[in-house]
């Protein structure tokens, strides 16, 4: 079948039709190109904000203290109040479904001036005080030392962790810092590890590269907090929802602190395993979103594709009467048809294939670039755009059986054209 | 003279126009014998078109029948249509109908390239044949850079690679001129003496009189049916 013949036939159709034939394949190249961009786009977008998030634990949340929005038992509305330790065990306590349950300190009023020193090296950072376990929900690896341990905890040791960019800024490049002190608000603390986050694009409260850890009870002794907890964090166990447990965790709260129990908003809360549904859902909307946007334009295209083939064979009426008064079975002219229109949408289709992927290559290198050249603070939120090659093998045999399809209707219409019609037509 | 190759009884065919039928063929009866030459005359609408069609199984007929080489020919499917016509029938046209793109050479191996005969084996044939017609130089040349007589002897070369037992021409000198026609008319005679059955549709008088027999169709039915220099025909043309 695909002999120098074929080929002639299927070149000679084109060159006959040069601009019309251009024109129509335009349209599968499109529609291909587009495919292709908007998939990479969607999955550098995938890319960008999963990597972010990649190690988070999913199944976490967060609660916190806000203003009362309800008078209750003789307390006005508008009132502060802040959590306890003895919140948290009470809460560790009765909710069995809980992992992990992690107090934080968050030392805003810290911040003031240039509040980290070391030596002639000063600068301000955030300081955040935290338990070991809170590397449970948040991983991270360790370029030096260890994290935040029960130890410290236990012995309200002043030692500290600190982010990359602490450790950028408060020693030199390739310094090993453990065991080095830096002075935090006037208290000096031992350096025992640099902390870096898995994830990137998940800041609660901090900008962690630019955050000094305290154990939680080193912190609140130090710096005056009492037995306050500015916020904590959980887990489920598995197969237990989110939340159900913060649900459970409300009525505690509630009692400890004379909280309206129809006051929605004096307890924060963030629930990250709904929010990442809910991203889910999102990314999801995106593929299908993307998906229908495709298919369609390739429609449109094969339909351009059909609509071409028909004027050829029109115009070329004669000559397939010709080739059938001498010899040529329906399935010859058939299969010469068909072959045009494959040959047609898979070239077409090859080039917006090609061209969408060397645009995706190219973003991805500027990206690369960019993030070579950034300071490292921006999180990210688009990586490596590109497509797989099962997309692409996908998208290949796709071309051929919409080539298939659009040049079927044009190929019956062909053979049923009578050879002595065909020769009548001057 | 040989067997019968052509042999049409009582053959019927009309045409729908709407709601109007045209009664195109009456019910013919010819009989063609192999090694003949015969040339099929007769005025615009006397059917002899319909007729040549029908023999080549371009088209089907409605009532009668028709043996061709002792085979009848029904209404069948277009893959076996495809099929007698490349096996038995090489056609010629007034036309010549040669594939535009393709260049000589390309234009005559047509037929065997639907027999499935590989491409270099079909191109030496082809080129024999071209040689035997004296178009051996312009091979490589397209249908558009060759002049009327050399088409139609690339036609009649296309024709006769297939080794066919008839060739139908239709009208085959009536886009050339009289000098060309008559090398035309000398070449079908060459191709008759080798044993092929020629049938010739033309409405010229010189032509049909090279023919051995003339048959002359009048309003869908035989007129006449001489064998030539013996009868005059029945209809006579007086300013030809």
């Amino acid at each position: 079948m695909f002999d120098i013949d074929s080929w002639q036939e299927i070149i000679n159709a084109i060159k006959k039709n040069k601009l019309r034939s251009i024109m129509t394949a335009f349209g599968v190249f499109w529609a291909i190109f587009m495919l292709v961009i908007m998939y990479g786009s969607g999955n550098g977008l995938k890319n960008g904000i999963t990597e972010g998030i990649k190690d988070f634990a999913t199944n976490s949340g967060f609660m916190w203290a806000e203003k009362t929005t309800k008078p209750f038992e003789g307390f006005k509305r508008g009132r502060y109040w802040e959590i306890t330790n003895k919140d948290i065990t009470e809460i560790s306590d009765q909710i069995k479904d809980i992992d992990v349950i992690s107090p934080r300190l968050n030392g805003w009023n810290l911040q003031k001036g240039e509040n980290v020193v070391r030596g002639i090296r000063s600068a301000a950072f955030n300081v955040m005080g935290d338990y070991p376990s809170y590397r449970k929900i948040d991983p991270c690896t360790m370029p030096w030392g260890r994290y935040i341990n029960d130890e410290d905890i236990k012995f309200k040791r002043k030692v500290c962790i600190i982010g990359e960019k602490v450790y950028e800024v408060m020693f030199d490049k390739d310094e090993d810092p453990v065991g080095k002190y830096i002075r935090v608000n006037g208290v000096y603390f031992m350096v025992v590890g640099v902390f870096k986050s898995n994830n990137p694009n998940i800041n609660i409260g901090t900008n962690k590269k630019e955050t000094v850890y305290l154990p939680f009870t080193s912190m609140q002794q130090t710096f005056n907090y009492g037995d306050e907890v500015h916020f904590f964090g959980i887990t489920a166990k598995p197969g237990i929802k989110m939340n159900d447990i913060i649900n459970k965790i409300k009525p505690i709260l509630q009692k400890n602190h004379k909280l309206a129990p129809d006051d929605e908003t004096a307890i924060g809360k963030v629930d990250i395993e709904n929010e990442i549904k809910g991203m889910f859902y999102t990314f999801l909307g995106l593929d299908i979103v993307i998906f229908f946007v495709g298919i369609f334009t390739l429609i449109a295209g094969a339909i351009g594709i059909s609509n071409i083939m028909l004027i050829i064979i029109k115009e070329r009426t004669k000559e397939i009467g010709i080739q059938r008064a001498i010899g040529a079975k329906p399935l010859t002219i058939i299969s010469q048809i068909l072959a045009e229109s494959v040959f047609l949408t898979t070239i077409a289709g090859f080039i917006g294939l090609a061209f969408g992927t060397m645009i995706l290559s190219l973003v991805d290198m500027f990206i690369d670039k960019a993030h070579a050249n950034a300071t490292g603070d921006e999180p990210t939120f688009f990586l490596n755009p590109e497509i797989g090659l099962p997309l692409a093998l996908t998208a290949l045999s796709l071309l051929i059986i919409v080539g298939l399809i659009a040049g079927l209707i044009p190929a019956l219409k062909a053979v049923k054209i009578k050879p002595i019609e065909a020769l009548r037509h001057e | 003279m040989g067997k019968s190759i052509i042999k049409v009884n009582q053959l019927h065919k009309s045409y729908q126009m709407g709601t109007n039928s045209l009664h195109v063929l009456k019910g013919i009866d010819m009989d063609i014998r192999e090694g003949e030459m015969v040339s099929i005359m007769g005025s615009s609408g006397s059917g002899k078109s319909t007729l040549l069609n029908i023999i080549g199984i371009l088209d089907n007929y409605d009532k009668g029948e028709y043996y061709l080489n002792d085979i009848l020919i029904q209404k069948m499917n277009e893959k076996k249509a495809a099929q007698f016509r490349n096996k038995y029938i090489g056609f010629i046209f007034q036309s010549f109908n040669l594939i535009s793109f393709k260049n000589a050479i390309e234009n005559v191996a047509l037929p065997l390239y639907y027999q499935g005969v590989p491409r270099k084996k079909r191109n030496q044939m082809a080129l024999e044949y071209l040689d035997r017609l004296g178009l051996k130089d312009w091979a490589e040349h397209t249908p558009a850079e060759l002049s009327g007589g050399q088409k139609q002897r690339i036609a009649i070369a296309r024709a006769l690679i297939s080794k066919p037992k008839v060739i139908l021409a239709d009208e085959p000198t009536g886009a050339l001129d009289t000098q060309t026609s008559y090398e035309v008319m000398d070449i079908l005679k060459e191709v008759n003496k080798s044993g092929i059955t020629v049938i010739i549709v033309t409405h010229e008088h010189d032509i049909s009189e090279m023919t051995h027999r003339v048959i002359r169709l009048t309003d869908g039915l035989i007129g006449s049916n001489i064998k030539n220099g013996i009868h005059q025909p029945t209809i006579t043309i007086t300013n030809n």
